[in-house]
């Protein structure tokens, strides 16, 4: 080695210019719980039982949705449509009770897939919250059935949809969607 | 007059005391945010605006953590350990010079806890008597970890303690004095010390960072090799006086540098900021507002140098014990005692020459 190399400090004075030069840098940090990292259009977060563009439920309790679950986390109770229900249920068969076990679920997405009514889905943008107590665990309708006033769309359905979209939101040419956190 | 003074005394000691306690406890939080800034993250910022509560919640949770000792530790010396550390660690800072003084009532009251002619030989006895605590604690807790990390603490602590003497003595040469306030004061007017030794402020920087026990040299904690060096079996607020007592080694060794090297509470320019605030506003007021800007500048020194201590840990990797002591002993020895020459000659043979080229 050189003097220069042997005395250290040269190499010790870049080393401390380099942190210091971190020490200015933006921070990477998000801010979880204030601020929440947007996770892309085909997340697979909660379940929601979609209602039709007049309210009514399209669930019909067919079970495909029990059968296809690996985890058998779904189940749920059929039963007949009676007279003047006609604005709450959109078929003559519907689901009195549909639960969903959050603790077995995996969030595979194979309900969603075997839906042929279009009324399960995984949200995008939404977790299960953290539970503290058993009796938060299993889902009722109460909690999975989609609100009128506050009814849930999705960006993209595809993985192909959200790369055109990401595309397109790269060229500036869709503004109308909350940017990622991390690009 | 007699009981004015002691008041007056114990009240500066009292400050003095609270400020160091203070400043480490903010050290802890600093270290902490530092670290995150230099790895591109936050650091704390739940507790408080911006974290400034983390300090206390730290505390907290260190004073309700189980006091334990172990079955077969010495239990008297191990408990004396950190009180030691802590002791020590506390002491050196009496004798600072935080400014010049302040007048009350026709009294001029020095800025310092103790004015003592034999300041640096107090500082290094006191921080020389703060291995004890390492090395009891470590022989206390019966581990062979703790004792091993009580041993390097020991051997690096003296190995350096040499080369830091001798980078000193050059100070002393150039000062003729061992008082602190004497250092300070002759450095006025921009005439400090590191334009005229900065072979020996590097050599002392090196050896403070060495006696602190800090990152290159934190070998008596290496955990890779030792656990927890000489604190592997402490716990709740004894472990938490150790760590303390390292950053207030950490703060006092920042002061003493900035008294010694960068001319204490001196800045430039400064008499003519005194002569604007006394002219302004009267001798005393003016003279008491000068005096508190020049503690200011003096902790933002020091402030500085605690800031330079974290940059310097978050930046380079610990050293090889041998590499440790072949620095020590033969290089910064030597480089000491060459600086000590280069500085004798200086003052025997330079000095009277410029000094009579300036007349």
């Amino acid at each position: 080695m050189t003097l220069m190399e042997r005395a250290y400090l040269p190499a010790i004075a870049t080393g401390l210019a380099i942190t210091l030069k971190h020490f200015f840098a933006k921070k990477v940090t998000i801010q979880y719980p204030e601020v929440k990292r947007y996770l892309g259009p085909v997340f697979r977060g909660r379940h929601i039982l979609k209602r039709d563009e007049d309210g009514r439920e399209r669930c019909t309790a067919c079970g495909l949705c029990a059968v296809a679950c690996p985890a058998e986390a779904i189940s749920m109770v059929a039963a007949e449509r009676v007279k003047g229900e006609e604005t709450l249920y959109r078929e003559e068969k519907y689901a009195a009770v549909y639960e969903v076990n959050m603790l077995r679920c995996i969030f595979c997405g194979l309900c969603e897939e075997a839906c042929p009514k279009q009324a399960v889905y995984l949200r995008h943008d939404e977790f299960i919250p953290v539970f503290n107590d058993r009796n938060q665990v299993i889902w009722g309708k109460d909690l999975l059935v989609e609100d009128m006033n506050n009814r849930y769309t999705r960006e993209a359905w595809t993985k192909e949809e959200a790369h055109i979209l990401d595309r397109k939101r790269a060229d500036g040419e869709v503004t109308n969607v909350i940017p990622r956190a991390i690009p | 007059m007699e009981l004015t003074e002691f008041i007056i005394k114990t009240l500066t000691i009292l400050v003095v005391f609270v400020l160091t306690l203070v400043i480490a406890m903010y050290s802890t939080w600093g270290e902490r945010k530092v670290a995150g800034f230099i790895q591109d993250r936050m650091g704390p910022n739940r507790a408080g605006p911006g974290g400034l509560l983390q300090p206390l919640a730290d505390a907290g949770k260190m004073f309700f953590k189980e006091d334990f000792i172990p079955a077969l530790a010495n239990k008297w010396l191990f408990i004396s350990g950190p009180s030691l550390a802590m002791l020590t660690a506390l002491l050196a800072s009496a004798v600072i010079p935080f400014g010049s003084t302040f007048r009350y009532g026709g009294a001029e009251v020095v800025l310092q806890g103790v004015e003592s002619n034999i300041g640096i030989l107090y500082v290094f006895g006191v921080v020389a008597l703060g291995v004890y605590g390492i090395m009891i604690g470590g022989w206390a807790s019966n581990n062979k970890f703790s004792l091993l990390g009580a041993i390097r603490a020991a051997s690096q602590n003296i190995s350096y303690e040499v080369a830091m003497g001798l980078s000193l003595i050059a100070i002393l040469m150039m000062s003729s004095s061992l008082s602190l306030g004497d250092i300070v004061a002759q450095q006025h007017g921009g005439n400090w010390n590191i334009f005229y030794q900065p072979l020996g402020f590097i050599i002392f920087l090196t050896c403070s960072f060495a006696e602190c026990n800090r990152v290159p040299f934190d070998l008596p904690e290496c955990e890779t090799e030792l656990v927890g060096g000489y604190h592997t079996e402490y716990g709740s607020m004894k472990l938490g006086f150790y760590l303390f007592a390292e950053y207030i080694n950490m703060f006092v060794s920042s002061a003493i540098i900035s008294v010694l090297y960068f001319g204490g509470y001196n800045y430039p320019g400064m008499d003519w900021v005194y002569n604007q605030l006394t002219a302004a506003l009267g001798t005393t007021t003016g003279h008491n507002i000068a005096t508190l800007i020049g503690t200011g500048v003096f902790f933002g020194k020091a402030l500085f140098f605690i800031f330079f201590y974290m940059w310097v840990r978050w930046t380079l990797p610990r050293f090889r014990y041998d590499q440790l002591m072949n620095l020590g002993w033969k290089k910064l020895i030597p480089l000491a005692i060459f600086n000590i020459i280069i500085t004798g000659a200086c003052v025997l043979f330079l000095k009277p020459y410029i000094t009579a080229l300036l007349n």
